[in-house]
């Protein structure tokens, strides 16, 4: 990444159904923004979770799939072409000054901004660890749960455990250049693309890829090198020799670095006022599932209104002593031009 | 309405009343049994509420559905009686249950 400095009026962590909305709410207001996301996607929960699922209680939509309500989103602030910065967790929040904060990124972007928007829902996705005994000694090493440069993989013994498609994907891509490569999985179905399981069977057929069947109990090495995993499976154990090790057994939500932005937290949430939606830090807004007001519910709906009431306050700081007119964009000529209505 | 008994991994037991209706995951939740973190709120999207059946219930549980069994390829020591106690819906028949809870979520 380039160490160039992205300037902007907002930026927002988090391209979830808040971070989306807020993207909206602030653009009728003439208010940039760029949006980052640790997840390769927008639509936050909504499209890792639950993309297929029904939601029931968003307004006047009785029905709608996680996936459909974020691409609704995204067209609803598309008018405002808000810059999107995916697989990029926000790993350090620098106030310079008043409406001045320096926002990095764990991928080396760093951007210069106004107010900055946490909409970052229950934290971070990030990978899931798996409770292998003695696993922390080895990570970085010899075990792996991402894979950011394929060269550093040249020449090992891979073992990758899992069965979606992030195991099969990386099954299919390091084996080349792979002393050997060994997936294992506890059943003999996938949750991955049946494009991609049916390359990993033919690589297996040729002999390049060897499929075992069972589960990781304990793991073999010393000094963080590894040296195999001991597994078990209905026939009874067995142990695999490797020395690089991949699981992929999906995300989970953590709170990340934003536990050391000093924002006062409770409980793992921030405490927001209901007015602006403004954290223990004048320029620094939390909406949506990360915020805490008495009466918080933790719903969509209820991150909608906070990101309407956060955007006042933002144009109040980028406007300061303008008058901000209320408009209805059913009767506004200028809101409706923002939007491009013809 | 069923009385559950939930084993937690260091052997402690709680012992819940639940009311029909309701999944083993929300009678544990409102419960405040630990070792239940059931991270997605029960739309079987996350395998955080993971849970082994005392084998003399698998008969009255059922069987796993196929969103369950992917499910489950994200939870750690998988066994023949893991189930994910969201998919698992409280009835009379279920009177007595006594699951036992993995180690830890993760």
């Amino acid at each position: 990444m380039s160490g160039d400095v992205i300037t902007t009026d907002a930026v927002i962590i988090g391209a979830g159904p808040c971070g989306l909305f807020a993207v909206f709410e602030l653009g009728l207001l003439d208010i940039k923004c760029h949006v980052i996301d640790i997840l390769d996607k927008p639509g936050g929960q909504c499209a890792e979770l639950y993309p297929e699922k029904p939601i029931y209680d968003i307004p006047a939509l009785p029905e709608v799939s996680g996936q459909e309500l974020t691409d609704r989103l995204l067209q609803q602030a598309s008018p405002f072409n808000p810059q999107f910065h995916y697989n990029e967790m926000v790993s350090e929040l620098i106030k310079h000054g008043d409406n001045d904060f320096e926002v990095k990124t764990d991928g080396g972007l760093v951007f210069r901004c106004k107010v900055v928007v946490i909409a970052a829902g229950g934290g971070s996705f990030m990978p899931k660890k798996p409770p292998i005994p003695q696993i922390d000694d080895y990570e970085g090493t010899s075990v792996f749960y991402s894979v950011r440069q394929m060269e550093q993989f040249r020449g090992k013994n891979i073992l990758i455990v899992g069965g979606g498609d992030s195991a099969l994907d990386w099954v299919n891509n390091l084996q080349p250049l792979a002393a050997s490569m060994t997936l294992l999985h506890r059943r003999p179905e996938f949750r991955a693309a049946p494009d991609s399981v049916n390359k990993m069977r033919a690589l297996e057929e040729a002999g390049k890829v060897t499929f075992q069947l069972g589960q990781v109990t304990e793991i073999l090495g010393e000094n963080g090198q590894l040296t195999g995993v001991k597994g078990k499976n209905k026939e009874g154990e067995f142990e695999i020799p490797c020395d690089t090790l991949l699981p992929f057994f999906g995300l989970t939500m953590k709170l990340g670095p934003l536990a050391d932005w000093g924002l006062n937290l409770e409980e793992n949430l921030i405490p927001v006022d209901t007015e602006k939606f403004e954290t223990s830090t004048p320029g620094i807004f939390a909406i949506g599932d990360i915020n805490h007001y008495p009466g918080k519910l933790k719903l969509i709906l209820s991150g909608f209104h906070e990101a309407a009431l956060m955007a006042q306050q933002v144009f109040r700081y980028i406007n300061p002593g303008e008058r901000l007119m209320f408009q209805y964009t059913t009767s506004s000529s200028s809101l409706q031009k923002k939007l491009g209505v013809k | 309405m069923a009385k559950i008994t939930f084993i937690e991994f260091n052997g402690t037991s709680h012992n819940v009343d639940a009311q029909n209706d309701m999944t083993l995951m929300e009678a544990a939740v409102k419960n405040m049994v630990p070792g239940i973190d059931a991270d997605c709120g029960g739309a079987c999207a996350c395998a955080t509420c993971h849970v082994y059946v005392d084998d003399k219930w698998l008969d009255k549980t059922g069987e796993r559905e196929e969103t369950e069994e992917d499910m489950l390829d994200f939870a750690f020591d998988v066994r023949e009686n893991s189930r994910l106690s969201c998919q698992i819906k409280i009835s009379d028949e279920l009177d007595g249950l006594v699951v036992n809870l993995p180690e830890k979520q993760f």
